[in-house]
């Protein structure tokens, strides 16, 4: 089987850029987080996702996420479904996306995909039964801004959130990140680890609370580098150490991910090629 | 209710942007400034060695690994591609034709984008016997 190559899409592991799935293609990711934050067990949350490129301007996902707690049990998290949609047919020099997405994630997740609300990481201290009995069933929103310029990327995401099986107010958060690729020029040359397959970046997120109290006030705070190896053979591999910046953060959530993109898997359905 | 009124009026609104230039050339819409842009990498085999290795990796799943097309992924090897500048070609990778199945190609860096279209126009140079 032929791969691609996710060569365009920045090394970010929570904010969205403008990058959308090439049309026809699957991208199968497997992207984990692991953390010992203080006074709670220690955690790794695995999750796996399945992006796939409807249209060029149109990528749907689905998700499925699972925790494994130390000192206490493994549980299967839940799910969600996105679809990020690009409203304008031209290139400018900030691009919007639409991102519209429904989860059912019980209060047990520790993904970490994006923080909202008013939140602390003083939540994992509580056992997984507990945190498992409460799912939250919610519609989430993101205006995603991205723009390219001289080889870098920068994207910036607007996160809104509300529960629609619980009465919660809409709950805010945000993610910007930049990033580029160590070269600008491709090599003529089959390789690995030439410098335009690996691009390195930065990083920053966190809740902005609630409709009725806005704001850093009791939020979770991130910052940190991340890297990515867009290796030839289709497999892309990213890694992040994230730094809580405030009280309410742990100290380190340490992210990995790898991921795999199958070109055109459309055309195994249709019948002329 | 105007919460409601207003998702409905932005999704419309939406799909109107969506599907307004549907059927649009793409060359028509290139812009005169970019039209007249120069590849800095025309002819230069290193480019158009490195330009064949994106190709292959970004472009061959659509359009064929020998650029002839697929399905109904347009040939490179047209007169098209053949007679449009190298600038239309680079506003083409950039913009995309997003409502016609082109992605944008603008997240690859410049650079890159300009040895791709170095390897293209490789595949569009004629022999002096007439073939390409």
């Amino acid at each position: 089987m032929q791969s691609a190559e996710a060569q365009q899409e920045p090394p970010y592991f929570v904010t969205y850029s403008s990058v959308l799935e090439e049309p026809g293609n699957l991208e199968i990711e497997n992207q984990n987080i692991a953390a010992t934050p203080k006074d709670a067990n220690g955690f790794f949350a695995p999750t796996v996702e399945f992006e796939y490129g409807v249209t060029a301007w149109w990528t749907a996902e689905a998700y499925l996420q699972g925790q494994a707690t130390e000192h206490d049990s493994s549980v299967f998290t839940g799910f969600r479904f996105e679809n990020r949609f690009r409203p304008l047919p031209r290139e400018y020099w900030i691009n919007p996306v639409l991102y519209v997405e429904y989860e059912d994630v019980s209060a047990a997740d520790k993904s970490f995909l994006e923080i909202i609300g008013n939140t602390s990481i003083t939540t994992q201290q509580v056992p997984n039964a507990a945190l498992h009995q409460e799912v939250e069933r919610s519609i989430e929103g993101k205006l995603i801004l991205s723009s390219d310029a001289k080889g870098w990327n920068f994207s910036e995401n607007i996160i809104s959130e509300k529960a629609v099986n619980e009465n919660e107010a809409w709950e805010f958060g945000y993610a910007l990140a930049a990033a580029r690729p160590l070269s600008l020029k491709a090599s003529s040359h089959h390789c690995i680890f030439c410098r335009q397959n690996i691009a390195a970046g930065a990083e920053l997120f966190g809740g902005l609370g609630t409709r009725y109290n806005f704001g850093f006030k009791q939020t979770e705070q991130y910052a940190g580098p991340t890297v990515a190896l867009n290796a030839p053979n289709g497999f892309t591999y990213k890694f992040s150490p994230e730094f809580g910046l405030n009280d309410n953060s742990a100290g380190v959530l340490w992210r990995f991910g790898v991921s795999y993109e199958i070109p055109q898997v459309r055309d195994w359905f249709r019948r002329s090629k | 209710m105007k919460l409601r009124l207003l998702i409905l009026t932005g999704l419309v609104a939406a799909s109107a942007v969506c599907f307004a230039k549907a059927n649009g050339a793409w060359l028509k819409s290139v812009p005169q400034a970019d039209r007249e842009r120069v590849n800095p990498y025309a002819g230069q085999q290193d480019a158009i060695a490195a330009g064949r290795n994106l190709f292959l990796t970004n472009c061959s799943h659509c359009h064929g690994e020998n650029a002839g097309g697929k399905g109904s992924r347009p040939s490179l090897r047209s007169d098209r591609i053949r007679t449009a500048t190298d600038g239309d070609l680079a506003w083409l990778l950039k913009n995309g034709e997003v409502f016609k199945g082109m992605p944008r190609w603008a997240g690859l860096p410049e650079q890159e984008r300009w040895q791709l279209i170095a390897y293209i126009r490789s595949l569009n140079m004629k022999t002096p016997g007439g073939q390409q």
